[in-house]
């Protein structure tokens, strides 16, 4: 076994069992542990990025420093959350002076960032300690009548110089970890574009706008669903396409999934015990193909 | 003459000023390419949001439209425009250095003021319902942690975030 620091982050216990689920029933039939700590707070994403991001900063080291004291490294479910505990993870571990300025900031909190650990993506953990062969040789549901149009989304390979996750331009990771479940990884157009999940809230319209292309161009790749790293992906695309319904009087049924709950199906495990109901979008289909 | 020095009254200031910024650092790079704006997936929907129109902005001194302005709240932070810059100007950087000056002035979008609120009553900015916390065991999901609520509000009372914070509240 090898032991992770799990950091669940607020999006997922806040609207996504089955993501949660998925991942805590796969990764450790893998051999990965996931350990809970006490005290772990908000990762400081993008919009506490864009309040202040010297607090941002100091409080993703915070979490980062529990995992210090626990000998762990982190692992992250959300591509969010890796998003902002990797970034400041690499971002103090170079630079001294801004290290010490949010030490300075930690000392309130009894806290000092030593920089001693890593922030990992469970993917990264997926290719890197359980590794394809294996990963393969533990699949025992045959996968391969399905077409899946896997998504990153941005914030596990931007910005690359600093979260060096894969390529930026012509990433194949997640791909690669599609296939070893034995289904087909598809391309289709602007893949590699954002959901326009961040703008939710703010300017909705738009938000929706980006997230129908996405819906498009999977469509007519004929993708039988869409693969998500990130809850924030899952949300603009999954309950995206009941608002499509509304604005645009358009009616696609994409279903949209968890890497990680296809990587639970392929491992065997029941789909009635990973709380398929809260898909928006009804994943029988999959469910259906999966022999 | 007389145009010329308005333009370095109101230029250098406010460049230098976002420089002095976390994340702003790099603004004074921008050669306005324009590989941003044809990398951004909101400038392809929008015509209110443009990269290269924000920095070019910023760099012409113009910070009352900036910083009062719609356009720096409609980036979706998705980082492609930074990763293709060829000037290694980080622009999504930029930005959150440009948000963080207009919340400063007490400019702060609902939205945002949601998230700053949840962070500071529960310590996550998205809100765990009672009623999903209680199903956890019914699904199989151990109990969840405590968060880190007393070491957080004194690193946020540290960086001035409540403050800050608390000023935009009066000023909406």
């Amino acid at each position: 076994m090898t032991s992770y620091a799990l950091f669940l982050g607020c999006t997922i216990p806040a609207r996504q069992p089955h993501y949660e689920l998925s991942a805590r029933k796969a990764l450790p039939k893998l051999g990965i542990e996931l350990v809970d700590l006490a005290d772990m707070t908000c990762c400081a994403p993008p919009p506490l990025q864009s309040i202040d991001l010297e607090t941002s900063l100091s409080i993703a080291a915070y979490n980062i420093c529990l995992a210090e004291e626990a000998d762990l490294n982190i692992v992250t479910l959300c591509t969010g959350c890796f998003e902002s505990l990797a970034m400041a993870n690499a971002t103090l571990k170079k630079n001294e002076r801004l290290k010490a300025r949010v030490n300075r900031i930690l000392s309130s909190a009894g806290k000092e960032f030593k920089g001693s650990k890593e922030v990992k993506h469970y993917l990264q953990v997926l290719i890197e300690d359980v590794g394809l062969d294996r990963l393969r040789k533990a699949i025992v549901k045959n996968l391969s009548n399905l077409k899946v149009a896997s998504f990153s989304g941005c914030h596990a390979l931007r910005p690359s110089e600093l979260l060096k996750f894969d390529d930026p331009e012509r990433p194949h990771i997640f791909d690669d970890l599609v296939e070893a479940l034995g289904a087909k990884s598809i391309w289709y157009r602007n893949k590699l574009k954002c959901c326009g999940g961040l703008l939710r809230g703010y300017a909705d319209d738009v938000a929706l706008a980006i997230a129908r292309e996405k819906i498009v161009n999977t469509t007519k790749a004929d993708a039988d669903c869409i693969a998500t790293l990130c809850p924030f992906c899952f949300l603009t695309l999954d309950l995206g396409q009941i608002l499509m319904k509304s604005a645009f009087h358009e009616e696609y049924n994409m279903p949209v999934l968890h890497y990680a709950e296809l990587l639970s199906l392929a491992l065997g495990i029941d789909p009635k015990e990973l709380a398929p109901d809260f898909h928006k979008i009804k994943v029988d289909k999959v469910l259906n193909k999966i022999v | 003459m007389a145009l010329e020095k308005e333009v370095k009254k109101s230029q250098l200031p406010f460049s230098k000023e976002i420089m002095t910024q976390l994340g702003g650092e790099t603004v004074t790079f921008c050669y306005q390419c324009g590989t941003c704006a044809s990398s951004c997936p909101v400038a392809k929907i929008t015509e209110k949001f443009n990269p290269r129109e924000v920095i070019k902005q910023s760099l012409l001194g113009e910070k009352e439209e900036t910083l009062s302005g719609d356009a720096i709240w409609l980036c979706c932070s998705c980082y492609n425009c930074q990763e293709r810059c060829p000037q290694k100007v980080e622009i999504a950087d930029v930005i959150y250095a440009l948000r963080n000056m207009s919340i400063r002035r007490g400019n702060i979008p609902n939205i945002y003021a949601e998230f700053a609120a949840g962070l500071m009553s529960e310590g996550r900015i998205v809100p765990i319902s009672k009623f999903l916390e209680k199903k956890r065991p019914e699904f199989g999901l151990p109990p969840l942690k405590s968060t880190g609520i007393d070491s957080l509000r004194k690193i946020l009372s540290t960086t001035g975030f409540d403050a800050i914070w608390q000023k935009g509240e009066e000023e909406s």
